[in-house]
């Protein structure tokens, strides 16, 4: 189904920031913001919730820790217990000392290298895809705010463009996509 | 925003809007090189080629050609990895942890302290790698199953968790700093007019599009990045240090180590982030991004660790002396008076003295001074893994092979040619790469530059509150 997107494109985050609060107050949904930077404070108000990453990169910790663990247990207390001095090789916890630095490097590069690729497949940046900023400005210094028809559909297209108008933007751009 | 104090020093001078902070930053990268670019390229390229020949005759004759003996078996290439592992930790305590701590002024140098860390670190590999003589046969530092029995690799070894701290710590700031340049590079695939150029920025930027989302994401990403990276930082020297103070060579085996590598590392990786800022700054007329203010704070780390690294000195020298055991008390004596005085010396001159005039202001705010300061501390630095790694083995239990070390030509080419290739790289980073990061920088206008700083608040005063909800902003 065709659907109608406005593109209103402002010079100054906080601009923004005013003008998305004003027409989230009267029922607007504010569908996309796109930036040359993170504009702080702006997620609450078009209704993005905080990422989960976090979590995923805890998860992507402990299993680096756990294949650690079981892999040097293997390696050196089952499968070819070393007998330094005599010293106790028959337990990983008597030995676990020297394992240490392993599992610290490995959690970390499990974590980072775990939830970095979640990310990029998240945000769908991979080396080729296009890009997708309505107008390469917005790497620059322009501020792009994004409304669906389809999302709100207790408005017209004038009554949007009128609501907008208040906002402060500095161009108005309409486009039908699928 | 948050708002700054209005004593503080703006950190973007000048009159700069958010366009004009694209058009510094990718100025450089649009116009054509200039010809000290070129000149500086070539001789690098020269020296670096010279130190792969170096490295081919190397491998091909074997690490016979190394000035080495039966007594002093780790030299100059050990030497050489802890240098550049040291240098190679500036970036990432900058990028890392003062993200952490919410230092502003990283943002002007942490791209390019960073770049200048991953070359480090590359420079660094090289030598554990030559130094096995049979550079093919390297993946066996990894555990996998072979065909020698089960025999595994020896997880008990301070050299094996250097495998895994050194491909940790190197894997995972490329990333880092990766992740910071996708942004950027968005921003110079939209600014580009030639098309290859365009192509090849496209595919670098992952087809960012700068959505609110992907902000939100790349804002926890960067953070916990940073919340890891910055134990690595810690962990990756430290086990360098546990190589010699896990032995029971006088001199090597200490507890001090850790802590007193770590702190050596910072201080000579900042020096070599200011030895190539000041220049960078002025060639790519970044002056307004990074100023006295940052060299300032830079240099005050490097006087900080400096005296850190100081302290350990005399710690190290008093405790050789206070243990009693004649073994230590004879490396500590030989090491200040033996053969290698001056090396020690040396060492005690540019790594103790030279921070601590630091303390003044005046100095520490002169950039020429700074400029001098920071190659004296990096040679000073070099100076001072040559001390501990020779003078502690030079003369051993054995009187009758008591030894010096010399060395031989291919170690001095080896050693040049990394220097040689670190430029290279260095270069090519400066030449191509956006060297600030664009978007970040953005971030910190409004708060920190010199035209909103002291300027009315003009929108109100329901920011701050805004901001309050976010508990990833920075």
């Amino acid at each position: 189904m065709a659907d109608k997107v406005i593109y209103a494109m402002y010079d100054d985050d906080d601009v923004l920031k005013d003008g998305a609060k004003k027409l989230v107050a009267k029922g607007v949904k504010v569908s996309e913001v796109f930036s040359p930077f993170p504009i702080h404070g702006i997620d609450p108000i078009i209704g993005i919730k905080n990422t989960r990453l976090g979590i995923m990169a805890f998860l992507y910790a402990i299993t680096g820790t756990m294949l650690a663990t079981i892999a040097m247990r293997y390696f050196m207390i089952e499968d070819w217990p070393m007998n330094v001095g005599g010293k106790p090789n028959n337990t990983y916890l008597q030995n676990m000392l020297a394992f240490i630095p392993v599992t610290f490097e490995f959690t970390v590069m499990c974590a980072a290298h775990g939830m970095a690729l979640t990310y990029f497949l998240k945000n769908k940046t991979l080396p080729g895809l296009p890009a997708q900023n309505p107008d390469p400005r917005t790497t620059d210094d322009r501020f792009v705010m994004e409304l669906r028809l389809s999302e709100n559909s207790n408005f017209t297209v004038e009554e949007l463009n009128e609501l907008l108008k208040t906002t402060g933007y500095v161009e108005l751009d309409q486009k039908e996509v699928n | 925003m948050h708002k700054e104090s209005a004593i503080r020093e703006p950190l973007i001078l000048g009159h700069k809007t958010y366009t004009d902070i694209t058009a510094d930053v990718c100025k450089p990268i649009e116009d054509k090189a200039p010809k000290a670019w070129y000149v500086l390229f070539s001789i690098a390229l020269v020296i670096g080629l010279y130190g792969v020949g170096s490295i081919f005759y190397l491998i091909g004759t074997g690490i016979g050609v190394w000035g080495l003996n039966k007594t002093i078996g780790w030299a100059w290439d050990i030497t050489n990895f802890v240098w550049w592992v040291g240098i190679g930790h500036a970036g990432t305590l900058i990028s890392a942890v003062l993200l952490l701590f919410r230092q502003k002024w990283r943002m002007a140098i942490n791209r390019s302290a960073e770049a200048m860390t991953i070359f480090a670190v590359f420079m660094a590999g090289i030598f554990p790698m030559i130094h096995m003589g049979r550079i093919w046969v390297a993946y066996w530092t990894m555990p996998i199953p072979n065909q020698f029995g089960s025999l595994w690799v020896n997880f008990n070894s301070p050299l094996l968790w250097d495998v895994f701290a050194i491909s940790t710590y190197l894997s995972v700031s490329v990333v880092f700093w990766y992740i910071g340049l996708i942004p950027d590079f968005a921003t110079l695939r939209d600014r580009v007019k030639r098309p290859i150029p365009k192509k090849m920025y496209s595919i670098l930027s992952f087809g960012w599009s700068g959505r609110a989302k992907n902000w939100n994401r790349f804002e926890l990403v960067s953070l916990v990045l940073a919340g890891l990276a910055t134990p690595l930082v810690f962990s990756v020297h430290s086990i360098v240090s546990f190589d010699f103070a896990t032995s029971v060579i006088p001199g090597w085996h200490t507890t001090i180590f850790p802590p007193y590598f770590v702190a050596g590392a910072v201080f000579s990786g900042f020096a070599m982030v200011q030895t190539l800022m000041l220049i960078m700054r002025k060639a790519m007329r970044l002056e307004a991004y990074i100023h006295t203010r940052h060299v300032e704070y830079m240099n005050i780390v490097i006087m900080v660790t400096g005296s850190i690294v100081g302290t350990a000195y005399i710690t190290e020298l008093f405790i050789s002396w206070y243990s009693g055991v004649e073994y230590e008390a004879y490396a500590f004596i030989n090491r200040f008076s033996g053969p290698y005085w001056w090396a020690y010396w040396s060492m005690m001159t540019c790594n103790v003295i030279s921070p601590q005039l630091m303390w003044f202001k005046k100095l520490r705010r002169s950039l020429l001074f700074t400029f001098i300061i920071s190659i004296v501390v990096n040679i000073g630095m070099w100076f001072e893994r040559y001390v501990i790694i020779v003078s502690s083995i030079h003369r051993d239990y054995l009187p009758s092979s008591w030894s010096m070390h010399y060395p031989s030509h291919i170690d001095l080419g080896v050693y040049v040619g990394t220097i040689g290739l670190f430029f290279v790289f260095f270069l090519l980073f400066a030449r191509f790469f956006p060297v600030l990061p664009i978007a970040e920088l953005k971030t910190i206008l409004k708060s920190s530059g010199e035209s909103y700083k002291n300027a009315p608040d003009t929108h109100g005063h329901d920011h701050a509150h805004d901001d309050n909800h976010n508990t990833n902003n920075h």
